[in-house]
């Protein structure tokens, strides 16, 4: 019943009619239409696991905010992608996202080019709407290249699927559950004694904050190469 | 070997005719709950008394399952010769052991120890998942046999297609009972249009609500009702395999479990080409490693696959893409328990039992400041003054009734002005709350509701997988406002800021454990209110 025939459906995002092909998601339709859907988890050329909620969208005839980046699109759906209800939800969710650890801009060296700090710009999220938890965490610097800070991880997961979708090397995890959830190598070894990680930097590329980074860059220097992970896609004919 | 509906009736039989000219039997329960009171002792000394006594012919001991009324453990039940008479004892101890055989003896019961069979919290019940429980020894397959066990599975197979199967399960209108509803008779239907090669029934066997254990009474109690109830599943929506995916916390349920399956397996009743069929099924048992999430059915999968049980975003759902990507029905234990019942006596049956929109029974878990802890099952239908008053006996220690909480964390509390309502999945869901898997807590009138939902709010940030955001933080979050109120420490903005979280973590939470977190405090900002503007401080 999934595997069936790619079609051509019309359904309506924001009241207006829109066409695109059903193995594709509202959030694919969206953006080839110009629609902005703010997005945190997503990152093309990998799968989808709508954890971050960012991309939540009202669909009609649904209790629950369903994430633009899973949801398949359907025949005379009705998508509404900036409600009140949404924007007030997204602000929320991106707040409790800079409350959960330590998110402190002038200190980090992802400032300029980080996707949490320019999501806050992009909704705008003016002040934060929860107290402040600022979960601590040891920092992994054990690796030649590469520091895992988990105090700046927002936990979109990224890091993995890049690692097992892309590289193949299946060298990073979760541990820990709920607010203690962090990303780990192997059996949570030090970063440098890791067995499967073949030091690509492939996770730092694409980490959209500075949870994992490039040792002795500045700031300036910073380079994260996201998109790159849809050239590899497109030059392996996946 | 049984490899057909006639040797598996000439075996129950066989088997009545052994029970019958034997002897009179002793029951003795055995569930967790009376066997943390020393019931295996009892038994131990029973067997003694008995041997002693030379009555070893005359009077045969058994364990049971859960006999219901755990608060009065431990439960013994003597059954005459003829089976036509039982009488009923509750609190006996291994000291009673002499006095009890004595009672047989001299054929006068144990007045001391003698259980009222005739107060409400026996006369009200309705029994079709519990009706072996408390009679059948679960270790003997056989005596599942001679109660009629097994006989739905084979008639199944010999007289009804599986079109047939589904159809009477769904004119039973039986719905699903780990609390969401959906009807079992339509989910199973699903699955068995899709075009296939492998499909998966999976029982779901991690009851972990605080309060509830109707489960764990039916999968240590009944065990093989489950498996019937299943391979009637299999057989209905062409599955070959089945796993029940059982917590590691019930030890006892995972062991008469694994029994079952192997005596089932032993004598063919599972297995490849049962009786001369087309239709093979194997069933497995999975452990659960203690995560409350891998409730949620696709964390369920997640887990069973090996993986690290998050839930993720559904659609797919199950039907399409279950178990490894395959075509998967998942239904809680109880509703497999109502499976064999419901094809031996037909659909129509069980659909006049209940309610017009929820039919049959519910068991329920009677918990928290209730004078009868323990296990029942009523129809749908019932009202929660009854359940509470009549068959819970009430609140005791001379204490007033305040609020009752069903379905566990994802649940709500329902006031006291709403104790005339009929229990059925629409009007608890009305009512703020859910019905959830069958827990029922009583709170009584020393209680402060803040903390109630605290405490709720507590354990599902600790069960929190940690893969979306609403979820993950915002469980944290609220308690963490919670215990302003608690501490006497809040703020009206904090009160504004409560209510707005508890919609948000409501709506944009990926599973059901965090869409349905905040319901404790939802509900009790809706009925008492009070307790929450009294955690303002004005300053």
């Amino acid at each position: 019943m999934i595997r069936e025939k790619v079609r051509v459906k019309t359904f309506k995002i924001n009241g207006v009619d829109i066409t695109g092909q059903s193995n594709q998601t509202v959030l694919e339709v969206a953006r080839e239409h110009d629609i902005e859907i703010p997005t945190l988890c997503y990152l093309e050329g990998v799968s989808c696991v709508g954890s971050c909620r960012m991309c939540i969208v009202e669909i009609k005839g649904s209790r629950e905010l369903i994430p633009a980046c899973t949801a398949k699109i359907k025949e005379g759906m009705e998508v509404i992608t900036n409600s009140p209800k949404i924007e007030a939800n997204r602000k929320m969710i991106l707040s409790m996202l800079f409350s959960e650890r330590s998110h402190t801009c002038s200190t980090c060296v992802a400032n300029g080019d980080c996707e949490l700090q320019s999501k806050s710009v992009e909704l705008p999220l003016e002040h934060s709407q929860v107290p402040y938890l600022n979960q601590r965490f040891e920092i992994d610097a054990s690796h030649k290249n590469f520091v895992n800070d988990p105090n700046r991880c927002i936990l979109c997961t990224r890091c993995i699927r890049v690692c097992d979708e892309i590289e193949g090397a299946y060298a990073i995890g979760l541990a820990g559950r709920g607010l203690n959830t962090r990303i780990i190598h192997d059996m949570d070894e030090p970063w440098a004694d890791s067995k499967s990680c073949t030091s690509c930097g492939k996770c730092v590329y694409v980490c959209p904050t500075s949870a994992l980074y490039e040792k002795d860059v500045t700031e300036e220097e910073v380079l994260k190469k996201r998109e790159i992970i849809l050239e590899l896609v497109k030059n392996r004919g996946k | 070997m049984i490899t057909s509906i006639d040797d598996l009736q000439a075996l129950a039989e066989k088997k009545r005719a052994e029970c019958d000219e034997n002897s009179s039997e002793l029951r003795v329960c055995a569930g967790t709950s009376c066997l943390s009171l020393g019931s295996s002792e009892l038994k131990k000394s029973l067997q003694d008394e008995i041997q002693s006594r030379g009555l070893n012919d005359s009077c045969n001991i058994k364990s049971v399952g859960c006999n219901g009324l755990c608060a009065n453990g431990t439960l013994v039940s003597y059954c005459t010769k003829d089976k036509s008479k039982s009488t009923f004892y509750e609190r006996v101890t291994s000291g009673d052991a002499s006095g009890l055989v004595d009672s047989i003896q001299n054929g006068t019961p144990l007045e001391d120890r003698m259980c009222d069979i005739s107060q409400p919290f026996f006369t009200y019940q309705k029994k079709i998942v519990l009706e072996n429980i408390g009679i059948i020894d679960p270790d003997d397959i056989e005596d599942y046999i001679a109660h009629g066990g097994y006989l739905s599975f084979f008639r199944a197979l010999d007289e009804m297609s599986p079109k047939d199967v589904i159809e009477e399960v769904k004119i039973s209108g039986l719905r699903g009972r780990g609390g969401g509803g959906y009807p079992t008779g339509i989910k199973w239907e699903s699955v068995s249009k899709v075009l296939s090669e492998q499909k998966y029934i999976i029982c779901n066997g991690d009851e972990g609500d605080p309060g509830a254990f109707m489960d764990r009474a039916v999968m240590e109690s009944d065990p093989h009702r489950i498996l019937e109830g299943m391979a009637i599943a299999g057989y209905a929506c062409g599955a070959n395999k089945g796993y029940i995916y059982v917590r590691a916390e019930y030890p006892l349920a995972v062991d008469k479990l694994n029994r079952a399956i192997k005596q089932a397996t032993k004598l063919g009743i599972l297995g490849e080409n049962i009786a001369h069929s087309n239709f093979s099924f194997n069933i497995e048992v999975r452990l659960g490693a203690g995560a409350f999430v891998c409730g949620e059915a696709t964390a369920l999968i997640a887990s069973i696959e090996g993986n690290r049980g998050n839930p993720r975003q559904k659609p797919p759902h199950l039907s399409d893409y279950g178990l490894w990507g395959e075509p998967t029905v998942l239904n809680n234990v109880e509703t497999f328990a109502n499976i064999a019942p419901i094809i031996k006596n037909g659909g129509a049956w069980y659909k006049s039992i209940g309610t017009e929109s929820s039919s049959g029974t519910k068991v329920f878990a009677l918990t928290g400041h209730i004078q009868n802890t323990g296990l029942v099952e009523v129809p749908m239908g019932t009202t929660l003054r009854e359940l509470i008053f009549d068959i819970g006996g009430g609140v005791p220690d001379g204490k007033k009734f305040k609020a009752i909480q069903s379905g566990g964390p994802s649940g709500g509390c329902i006031p006291e002005s709403l104790l005339d309502l009929h229990v059925d999945y629409e009007s608890l869901k009305n009512a703020g709350s859910i019905m959830g898997s069958g827990g029922l807590i009583v709170i009584d009138d020393s209680s402060n509701m803040v903390e109630i939902a605290r405490f709720f709010m507590d354990f599902c940030r600790s069960e929190s997988c940690g893969k979306c955001t609403p979820c993950r933080v915002g469980t944290t979050e609220l308690t963490l406002l919670l215990d302003k109120f608690i501490n006497k420490k809040a703020t009206k903005s904090d009160f504004e800021l409560l209510k707005e979280m508890c919609e948000i973590v409501k709506s944009a939470s990926l599973c059901g454990l965090g869409q349905t977190a905040p319901n404790p405090v939802i509900s009790t900002i809706k009925y008492f209110e009070d307790e929450y503007l009294a955690g303002i401080s004005d300053d």
